[in-house]
């Protein structure tokens, strides 16, 4: 048990290590663009989230709702064995399933919204399938099926939804508002954070880490996924179906990935699927969020908020007359250091031990395995 | 001084463990000098040290005399050393005369000058007895020839100090002999050799003295002629160890696994072939069966049919009377078939998991372990106490530990664990001893002899000679994927099982085993 916290601390340093890294490169380029302005614009990154209160917040954990659970999604698929760069895809074929059952199934009153989430789920679950399919069956590389997934869901989703009159805003080239009865409910969020977009959107994504974070470490379930993920011919020594646990591994992270679409497009924010040729952000964001969450729920969880409050921050920049660009640059840069994660943890562990050997040298009785 | 190498008081520590603790190595002009020790004993560190993999804490090394500081191969290849590795460092789909030269390629303007290289090739085979042809691909040549192109490589490389990393492991009984025929001549030619190895007839045979390490300590150094095996496997693990394995007589009892016709094809290299071809067989209650044959004749294959891991092409496999050919491996492995795999890291383990959590690989779905889907983590650490203290597993934090941070004897003690805990019917051990120690080996044998006398039926398939007449009751020789002999261990020979096993020999008429 020691051990085991022993290293979820190492992993988190070195998450925060990045962190660092990426927040004094980013001061750097403000720096470089406007040194007059730097610092306010860094303070301002660093708290512009919470200037206006319950409000900010509430704004954060509306921004943090996707890219958890698409940060949840790659994560998920990569403790299984398998890099899930789909979740885009995955993402907007999720959303069409919720935004369509949003506008035309009106017929299910209250539980409209619900019925409009599963669907979201079940088209997200039939994109993930497909690549998991093609790798389990034919042993297609899932990282290259699932890009190429990611312009087909893009595009196919862009033909229905302007070939199909029902869903097309002809004005405005994107989809059509779906039923208030289709919003996601506030859950009482609207209480805590008054005047934000957050909903219980982001309730559901919180129950979704801790049902992906039982899966993965509290089921037989999880154990088989794992197992195929570290070793697949172990796995079918020991008579797992090696086979289906790809196509349900990649399934799951492909419900996840299209249930943040749903949430996003049923918020009620006035989110509409826009016809333009680009893949959505939230997909690849998630997977920033997974490598700086060491691809652990809990982890993905919290990088998802920091990556919305920087972003959030970010937005207050513009009253220094720095582009909102510089959080992407700081972002990128945490990501870049955070895939380093084993290099730096590797640091880590080094410095560590120069330092205990240097206080046993120092104090020849020197107790150097105190730990935090 | 008439040492050509000198290691003086080395010590390299790695965290948590000191792998090299205070090791001197001297290796004289001309010598064979044998390293022995057991696995984890820190012949690897050492030579990894030599090589200037690693850089020692503490301690020098002295290269004819004069301190060498070592910072990597290229260091050790400018100072005359070189390396057989145990497994071959050898490009398959290149020729001889291309492995050979790869590296050190002699070129005009940019274009490969390949004549003189063969020229030099063909007149170093003919000085040492080693002939190759320069031509033949790697992968058309045998495991033996391959080690040849190993040694040429060293001698292209004008190498006089050349190092066996465990050169006999993939031999047959006949390559070794000729083995250690080039060995000494190459010793009679000035070149001296470090030869690392746990195989204590070997050294006997061809080793002038002996140096042997054990848990990164330094034992001493013997001259060979003046000590025995005994002495020898008691400087090695720190005990008395018992050489051979004790067995009572047996009469076997019911058939437990009966293989008729089987027949596997595999595609390999583009085309398919008969890997194993109508093999019939039966391995009765009690009594340990022995697949014997050089790698590569279908033994594989065959386990892998028996398992289920691999798809037969015809023929029957039957478990207690009950036909398993068209049943699931979970059907199997639950069904009386324990099997402990040739490959443990491929398939045994898997190795970013803990101790306790391989220790339940085959069985975490049972009712013991699993309620309701959720895994049951109590019950799974309790089993895996009892089996760490029933099979004397050894490792660094105990269940916790990653199987892949343990020492390869015991994650073969996990493996062995978690089959025979099963109480199987059918035990099928596939090279069980690969790569172990004495101590490891001596421990395992055991367990087997112990499954067998409880009644168990065991399936082993070994390429240890060694191995195959101390363990087995019924001697199956195979080749080409067919079964050529039927032998009692009793009534035959070292070197007529080694003549069966290189396909000379066969049996005038097959049993029907």
């Amino acid at each position: 048990m020691k051990h085991k916290k022993h290293i979820d601390y190492t992993a988190a340093a070195s998450s925060i290590f990045a962190i660092i890294i990426g927040l004094l490169v980013g001061l750097l380029v403000l720096l470089l663009s406007n040194y007059r302005q730097a610092l306010p614009g860094f303070f301002t990154i660093l708290t512009g989230a919470l200037t206006r209160g319950p409000k900010g917040i509430g704004q954060v954990f509306y921004y943090a709702t996707p890219i958890i659970l698409t940060g949840l999604s790659v994560g998920f698929a990569f403790k299984t064995g398998l890099f899930n760069i789909g979740a885009s895809g995955q993402f907007i074929v999720g959303a069409f399933g919720a935004v369509f059952v949003g506008i035309l199934f009106k017929g299910f009153g209250s539980a409209h919204w619900i019925v409009a989430v599963i669907a979201s789920i079940l088209f997200g679950a039939i994109w993930g399938s497909i690549p998991g399919i093609l790798k389990a069956y034919f042993n297609v590389n899932e990282v290259i099926a699932s890009i190429m997934l990611n312009y087909i869901g893009m595009y196919a989703v862009n033909w229905t939804v302007k070939g199909y009159k029902p869903l097309f805003n002809n004005l405005r080239n994107e989809s059509k508002n779906v039923a208030t009865t289709a919003e996601i409910p506030k859950m009482g969020m609207d209480y805590l954070f008054p005047g934000s977009s957050v909903n219980g959107g982001f309730l559901i994504a919180i129950l979704v880490v801790i049902i992906i974070y039982i899966v993965l470490h509290k089921t037989t379930f999880g154990y088989e996924l794992k197992a195929v993920g570290y070793n697949r011919n172990a796995s079918k020594y020991a008579g797992i179906n090696e086979k289906k646990s790809i196509i349900l591994s990649m399934t799951i992270a492909g419900a996840v990935s299209g249930l943040a679409g749903g949430l996003l497009y049923l918020a009620g924010t006035g989110k509409h699927i826009e016809i333009v040729d680009r893949l959505a952000a939230e997909g690849f964001s998630g997977i920033s969020v997974a490598l700086l969450g060491v691809c652990h729920p809990i982890g993905i969880l919290f990088a998802g908020i920091f990556i919305a409050y920087l972003t959030a921050g970010g937005f207050y920049l513009q009253l220094y007359e720095f582009s909102t660009e510089i959080i992407d640059i700081i972002i990128a840069v945490i990501i870049y250091f955070s895939a380093f994660a084993l290099m730096v943890r590797s640091l880590l562990a080094k410095f560590k031990k120069q330092k205990e050997n240097k206080a046993v040298k120092k104090a020849a009785i020197g107790e150097g395995g105190n730990k935090a | 001084m008439e040492y050509i190498i000198e290691m003086l008081n080395i010590t390299k520590e790695f965290p948590g463990i000191v792998a090299n603790d205070d090791i001197t190595l001297q290796l004289k002009k001309g010598e064979i000098h044998a390293l022995l020790g057991e696995n984890g004993a820190g012949k690897s560190t050492l030579m990894s040290v030599l090589f200037g993999l690693y850089q020692p804490e503490k301690g020098m090394i002295k290269v004819k005399g004069t301190f060498a500081s070592i910072k990597g191969p290229l260091d050790a290849n400018a100072l005359g050393i070189g390396m057989v590795h145990q497994h071959f460092k050898l490009v398959h789909n290149f020729t001889v005369l291309q492995n050979i030269v790869l590296g050190i390629e002699t070129t005009k303007n940019g274009i490969l000058k390949m004549d003189d290289a063969r020229e030099k090739i063909v007149a170093l085979s003919e000085r040492y007895n080693l002939f190759v042809d320069p031509d033949a691909y790697i992968s058309d040549i045998t495991v033996g020839m391959q080690q040849r192109v190993e040694i040429l490589k060293m001698l292209y490389r004008d190498n006089d100090i050349l190092i066996f990393d465990e050169p006999t492991a993939v031999l047959t009984p006949q390559e070794i002999e000729e083995l250690m025929q080039i060995m000494r001549e190459l010793t009679t030619e000035g070149k001296s050799i470090l030869f690392i190895t746990h195989k204590l007839n070997e050294i006997k045979a061809v080793a002038d003295r002996c140096t042997v390490l054990r848990r990164g300590k330094y034992i001493g150094t013997v001259t060979v002629s003046e000590t025995d095996k005994k002495m020898l496997s008691e400087m090695m693990v720190g005990r008395k160890v018992n050489l051979t394995v004790d067995k009572q007589e047996k009469e076997p009892g019911e058939v437990v696994l009966k293989v008729s016709n089987l027949n596997v094809m595999s595609k390999r290299e583009g085309h398919t072939r008969n890997v194993v071809e109508d093999v019939s067989f039966e391995v009765r209650k009690g009594e340990i069966v022995c697949i014997a044959g050089i790698d590569g004749n279908g033994q594989t294959e065959l386990v892998h049919a028996l398992t289920g891991l691999e798809s037969i092409t015809s023929g029957c496999v039957t478990l207690n009377g009950e036909d398993l050919t068209k049943k699931s491996i979970r059907y199997r492995n639950t069904h009386g078939m324990s099997h402990i795999p040739e490959d443990r890291h491929k398939h045994g383990l898997v190795l970013d998991y803990n101790l306790a959590y391989n220790l339940v690989l085959q069985q975490y779905f049972e009712k013991e372990f699993n309620q309701l889907g959720f895994l049951k983590s109590d019950a799974v650490n309790q089993y895996a106490d009892l089996l760490i203290e029933k099979y004397d597993i050894r490792s660094g934090q105990g269940r916790e530990t990653k199987t892949r941070s343990m020492s390869g004897g015991n994650q073969q003690k996990t493996i062995v664990a978690r089959e025979i805990m099963k109480d199987p019917s059918l035990l099928l051990a596939v090279q069980p001893v690969r790569g172990l120690d004495v101590g490891a080996i001596e421990y395992i044998h055991k367990e087997l002899v112990k499954q067998r006398d409880a009644g168990c039926a065991i399936l082993l398939v070994s390429l240890e000679l060694d191995e195959v007449m101390n363990l087995s009751d019924r001697i199956l020789v195979m080749f080409e994927g067919r079964i050529v002999a039927n032998l009692n261990p009793k009534e035959v020979t070292f070197n007529e099982l080694g003549l069966y096993m290189a396909g000379s020999k066969r049996e005038e008429k097959r049993h029907e085993a």
